[in-house]
Parts: C-alpha cells; sequence; structure tokens
C-alpha cells in the first residue's frame, strides 16, 4: 500500500505526517524492529527503514556511527524485508531507504518483487536520481511500489519537474543543503522549496533534514504534508547507556514529535 | 549488468559512468558541464592553460629512455613519460589547473579534494594558492600518516588538511567527506575531484585535461624511434594518468594498452585493489564501474603500499577499455611494485612514486613476454620524494623510530632488487 495513503489521513486530520528513521540492524536486527514498533506506538505514522552502508555520503556522523556500528554487528541487506514484514504488520507505512549499490547488488527486479512481498511500501533513494532510475522505476511500476527522489533547495524547476513527474507516494524536500543531522533551525529554504515543489505536483511533500524537535515539527508541520525526523531518533539509541533507557528516550522523543504535528496547525 | 537497458547514453562509457548523486548536487554538475564545454572552445581559456602548462607545470614533459633499467625487461626499448618532472611532482597538477580555472569561470571562491598519496591534494593546494582560492583537502588518516611529507605541503601552501576517521581511513573515505563537504558548500565550492571517476562529467573532464599526457608522448616517441610504441604502461588507481596517456593511442589498434592495479598482499589474499581482478560492478562515488564489494553491496576495504592505489573502485572508461577489449588490466603486488622501485632507482638514478612503480613492475613483465623488439611507454606518473619514508622502511634503512640504520647494523637489508 502506498504511503500516500496514510498521508492523505493525516491531511484530512488537519496534520502533518510523523515520519520515522532508524537504521536496521542497530543496536542488533531484532532491538531495531523493537525500536521501530516503540516509534509506531508512540504516534509515529511511516517508518523509514535504513539500509546500513559502506559509504553514506548524505548522512552526518550520527547516523554514520549507527551504520557502522550496525555494520559490525553483522546486519544484512536481506533483514529490512523482516523489518519491513513486521513495521506493517504494527499498522505504519514501511518505507525502505537505502544507498543504490545494495539494491543494485541483489538485483533491482528481485529487491522489489521481495520488498513488495515483505509488505513494504517501497523506497526512498538518496542517491538514485530518476534519471539512472530506470530499471526502479520499471520494476516499481510493476510491484506497486513507492518512488520516493528527493528535492533539494538546489533544484531549478526543470528540475523539480523531471523528479516530481517520476515520484509515488510522496516527494521528499532536503530542508538544507547539507547531510543529515539535528540543527538549531530548519530555516526558510525549505518552506520555500515546499512551495516551489507544488508547483509542479499534487503528490505530498514531506521534508527532511534537521528537525529535531517537537517545536521543529510543529513549524514544519504547518507547510509540509510529512514531516522527516532521522539522526535526533538515532541518538537515542546510539548514546543510550542501555537499550532498555535507548527506547525510553526514543519513545519520549517520538512523543514529543507526534505532539508537534498534532498541534501545528491548530 | 542489467543497468544498462534502461539508462540513457547520457554521460556514460558503453554502460558504465552516469551520475549517481544526491539530487542536491545535480544544478552544480549541470554548470560544471556547461561551463567546461564553453571553456574549451574558448580561446582565452585554452591559451590561459597552455600558458600555464608551458610558463608553471613546465610542459612539455620530456621522455627518457631507460636502457640500464630495460635489461631487467627482457630487453625491451622502455621509455619513460616524465610526469614526474612536472611542478607539484606528478601528473594530478594537469587536471587541477584547468579545474582551478574553470572555478575562476563559475565565480567560485573556495576548492575542495580529496587525496591518497597526496600528489592531488598538493596540487590542488598548489593551484590555489596561485589562483587566490581557499582550499581544504580531505585525506584519511591512514594516508596522512604515510605520506606525511605532503601533508606538510599541502599547509605550507596554505591549505587545510582534514584527517578523515572514518571506514578504512584512506582515499575512499576522504572522497566520501569531501562529498559530503561539497552538498554543504556547493554555492561557493568547487570539488576539484583527482581522477577519472565520480559523477560525469568528471570522468571525461579529468581525462580530456590530462589527455596531453598522451599527445605529448605521442610524438615524442615516434621522433625518437620512428614508430608506435607496441604498448602504453601506466598505473590505475582512479585511473587519471592511465587514461591521459591511453587516450591519444585509442584509435592506434597496434598498440596495447595495458593498466597496472595494485595487487597489495596478492589477489588471493584479500588484501588488494585489484578492481577488474575481483570487483564486480556496481555504483561507487557516483559512477556505474567496477567496484570491490561483497554480496551485499557494501564496499570492501581495498590494500595497497601505494596511498594512491588504494582504492576500491575505478574510472568508469577503465571499465568500458575492459569490457570493450580494448585495454587489459593486471594487478602488481607491493613486492614486484618495490623491487620495481629499488631498480629504477638503482639502474637510472629516478626515484619513481610508488604508484608509478606498479608501471614500471608492469613493464618487467611485459617486457619479457615481448621481448627485445619492443618498445614499451611507460607514464612515469609521479616523483618518489614523498615516498621516501614509506621505502626506507620497507628496505629497512630506517628503524621503527626512523632513526637511520646503517648497512652493517643488523637486520638492514639495504636496498637490494631482490627483496
Ligand atoms: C604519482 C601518482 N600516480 C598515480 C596515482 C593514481 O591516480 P590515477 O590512477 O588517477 O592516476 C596517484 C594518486 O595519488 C599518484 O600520486
Amino acid at each position: 500500500m502506498s504511503v500516500a495513503t496514510i498521508i492523505e489521513k493525516c491531511r484530512a486530520d488537519d496534520r502533518a505526517a510523523l515520519i520515522g528513521y532508524l537504521p536496521v540492524g542497530f543496536p542488533s536486527v531484532e532491538g531495531s524492529i523493537a525500536a521501530m514498533k516503540v516509534l509506531v506506538e508512540s504516534g509515529v505514522d511511516i517508518i523509514e527503514i535504513g539500509v546500513p552502508y559502506s559509504d553514506p555520503v548524505m548522512d552526518g556522523p550520527v547516523i554514520q556511527d549507527a551504520a557502522v556500528r550496525a555494520l559490525a554487528a553483522g546486519v544484512h541487506l536481506t533483514d529490512i524485508f523482516t523489518a519491513a514484514r513486521e513495521v506493517s504488520a504494527a499498522g505504519a507505512g514501511a518505507l525502505v531507504m537505502t544507498y543504490w549499490n545494495p539494491v543494485l547488488r541483489y538485483g533491482v527486479e528481485r529487491f522489489a518483487a521481495d520488498l513488495a512481498a515483505a509488505g513494504g511500501a517501497g523506497l526512498i533513494t538518496p542517491d538514485l536520481i530518476p534519471d539512472e532510475a530506470g530499471d526502479w522505476i520499471a520494476a516499481a511500476d510493476a510491484h506497486g511500489l513507492d518512488k520516493v527522489f528527493l528535492v533539494a533547495p538546489s533544484s531549478t524547476p526543470e528540475r523539480l519537474e523531471a523528479v516530481t513527474s517520476q515520484c509515488r507516494g510522496f516527494v521528499y524536500a532536503t530542508a538544507v543543503m547539507g547531510v543529515t543531522g539535528a540543527r538549531a533551525s530548519v530555516g526558510e529554504a525549505a518552506d520555500a522549496l515546499v512551495s516551489r515543489t507544488r508547483e509542479h505536483t499534487d503528490l505530498p511533500v514531506c521534508v527532511g533534514l534537521g528537525v529535531s524537535t517537537g517545536d521543529q515539527a510543529a513549524q514544519v508541520g504547518r507547510y509540509a504534508d510529512g514531516v522527516i525526523v532521522g539522526s535526533a531518533l538515532v541518538r537515542c539509541l546510539t548514546e543510550a547507556d542501555s537499550d532498555e533507557q535507548g527506547l525510553e528516550a526514543l519513545g519520549s522523543l517520538a512523543r514529543e514529535l507526534a505532539d508537534g504535528v498534532r498541534r501545528g496547525r491548530s | 549488468m542489467t543497468t544498462t537497458s534502461n539508462v540513457p547514453a547520457y554521460g556514460r562509457f558503453g554502460g558504465f559512468g552516469g551520475r549517481y548523486v544526491p539530487e542536491a548536487l545535480i544544478p552544480a554538475l549541470e554548470q560544471l558541464e556547461e561551463v567546461w564545454r564553453k571553456a574549451v572552445v574558448d580561446p582565452e581559456f585554452v591559451g590561459e592553460l597552455e600558458r600555464l602548462q608551458r610558463t608553471y607545470t613546465g610542459r612539455p614533459s620530456i621522455i627518457t629512455e631507460v636502457p640500464r633499467f630495460a635489461e631487467h625487461c627482457g630487453g625491451a626499448r622502455v621509455i619513460l613519460k616524465r610526469e614526474d618532472l612536472n611542478h607539484t611532482g606528478s601528473h594530478k597538477i594537469n587536471n587541477v589547473l584547468g579545474q582551478a580555472l574553470l572555478t575562476k569561470r563559475m565565480g567560485k571562491t573556495r576548492v575542495i579534494a580529496e587525496t591518497g598519496a597526496g600528489q592531488h591534494g598538493v596540487a590542488t593546494a598548489t593551484a590555489a594558492a596561485l589562483l587566490g582560492l581557499e582550499c581544504v583537502v580531505y585525506m584519511g588518516r591512514k594516508d596522512t600518516e604515510r605520506q606525511a611529507l605532503n601533508v606538510a605541503r599541502m599547509r605550507l601552501l596554505g591549505a587545510e588538511v582534514v584527517a578523515v576517521d572514518n571506514g578504512s581511513k584512506t582515499l575512499k573515505d576522504a572522497v566520501n567527506e569531501a562529498f559530503r563537504d561539497w552538498v554543504a558548500n556547493v554555492d561557493t565550492t568547487h570539488y576539484v575531484l583527482g581522477t577519472v571517476t565520480g559523477p560525469h562529467p568528471f570522468p571525461e573532464m579529468v581525462r580530456d585535461f590530462h589527455r596531453v599526457i598522451g599527445v605529448e608522448a605521442r610524438q615524442q616517441v615516434l621522433d625518437l624511434v620512428g614508430r608506435l610504441p607496441d604498448a602504453v604502461l601506466a598505473c590505475v588507481g582512479g585511473g587519471s594518468n592511465a587514461m591521459g596517456i591511453f587516450h591519444r593511442f585509442i584509435d592506434d589498434r597496434s598498440v596495447r594498452l595495458i593498466g597496472f592495479e595494485a595487487g597489495g598482499e596478492g589477489v588471493e589474499s584479500g588484501k588488494h585493489a585489484a578492481r577488474f581482478s575481483a570487483g564486480i560492478p556496481g555504483v561507487l562515488h557516483g559512477a556505474f564501474t567496477y567496484v570491490m564489494q561483497d554480496e551485499d553491496g557494501q564496499t570492501v576495504e581495498s590494500h595497497s603500499v601505494s596511498a594512491g592505489l588504494d582504492y576500491p573502485s575505478v574510472g568508469p572508461e577503465h571499465a568500458h577499455l575492459l569490457e570493450s577489449g580494448r585495454a587489459e588490466y593486471r594487478p602488481i603486488s607491493d613486492v614486484e611494485a618495490m623491487e620495481a622501485f629499488s631498480l629504477l632507482s638503482r639502474t637510472e638514478g629516478i626515484l619513481p612514486a610508488i604508484e608509478s612503480a606498479h608501471a614500471l613492475a608492469g613493464a618487467m613483465k611485459v617486457g619479457r613476454e615481448l621481448g627485445p623488439d619492443a618498445v614499451l611507454l611507460v607514464n612515469l606518473s609521479g616523483r618518489g620524494d614523498k615516498d621516501v619514508h614509506t621505502a626506507a622502511e620497507w628496505f629497512g634503512l630506517i628503524g621503527d623510530d626512523g632513526s637511520p640504520r646503517l648497512p652493517d647494523d643488523d637486520g638492514a637489508k639495504g636496498m637490494g632488487v631482490q627483496q
């Protein structure tokens, strides 16, 4: 099922959807799935299941660190299918966020088939632009999967048109020029980018990069259809003294963010 | 590979190449391509680059025939293209001057670069000093240690050197860090990528800035021996010095093009950078090309005594030359490279970069295969000053504490060729 349906439902409640990122495999595969379920219970609508990758050029130190530790702990690509199954069973949308080479290595068509079979909604592809995505677009179309490509503050009108015309599910608007990581303020670039993106598409536009607090979620939720939070959530786990403490911190931040998107437009 | 079926040929060499980068960088790549394509047909740009090559780099670089070294190459005639004599000590300056001039044309004020051996970082720091640009160079921590001299050179030239502690702490991780910087600062910053990989247009553009190597060498060899060489040999890290010397010869079908990768401790050991022996096609750093990777598509760390060849991927045009059969690629082990390093030093008085020593070791093999009638053109991509410490340690000329070890000391191996 496309995550667009979930975002529509949130829109009907006059709020932005809350989308939370966690890498599979940190602190362990089971531990990461337990953490994803905590997010769902705490009011996160869509889980972005991250594939840890050796060379994450779009990620800042927090997510890099989690990826390194997940890989050292022995995570495998196929673990995301388990995570997708459990996340969708828990009632949230299960989108996978991955750099391109792991999918390429697995086989694009085979990956799409297995992801669809596991109940995954689709893919967010930070280093794959639609121009290079012919195989993925064909496979996603064949299996009814979401194709979430990114737009950036630097995107020209031509790029916005080219990218949004290939998206399904939503369009991922990166709030700032830079890598993932919490930032003191999300900035005006995001608001302007969302408006510019809407000139080219009726798809939901969700904003990510830098959001870490309930207030920021409320603020971004006023103009975006979805608020994406990554590093701030991941840090709850990487900086915890124990797994239990990590889940507690995670749940409390998720509730704060969920509250944020709910009061944003009131 | 399947990915070639639906992809446009744009920015591709056969099925290889492309632009696998975050959307945020696409406008910068489009701008770069536009400015570059206009510049290379603009007499002012072409004239300025030629002037710098002549009066700053010292082009044309000479060729040197090396008969005493050639005795160890089956008696074949061996001719070196002396990129080591360029200002800053390697071929890297050819590309950097071109990109630095483009940086000015784009109105940008800051350049960043990745570096492995430090030669590309030194060249970039040099061009930045010359043209008044701010310069930050990313270098893996391991490489800052084994190429300490070049770290000091870059800092003396006014560049900031950032040691990268992620992953394997080598070139691959420096490239990741440079991309991260670029995404955040692309308004003011140009990424001077140092080899023929990365997203389009880098592979093609960097190749064209190095093409002068082969253009000069082809004529110089014709003038010296009256015919084309039988083979052109170069080491292949990312592949820029090799593409630079190969390109002019691609249509000369009688000339074999042979690239030498870092075989490290041997391809069987797994500790190497022999992408064409052990890699498979995939994506790394913006290009679809050969990548050393595990079954999950995670990049596998490379190993080599040579920092400049210690990289798990390779330029996409080389992947194409391999698959089309126009070029061949072979691994050279650390031991073979260091033997050639020693041999050229002792027989010809030329201290090569350890990277280039891989091509020299290749000449020893190919010369023995082809025999005394053969003419080999070898790209001596850089000089070995930066490698004196590594080589001195390798040959036991200094102790662990860096103090000199004299020949009668226990354990000093001297610098024998039998290493
Ligand atoms: C002297 C020298 N040769 C070769 C290389 C390898 O790079 P490429 O394969 O791009 O020529 C380097 C890289 O640092 C170098 O310093």
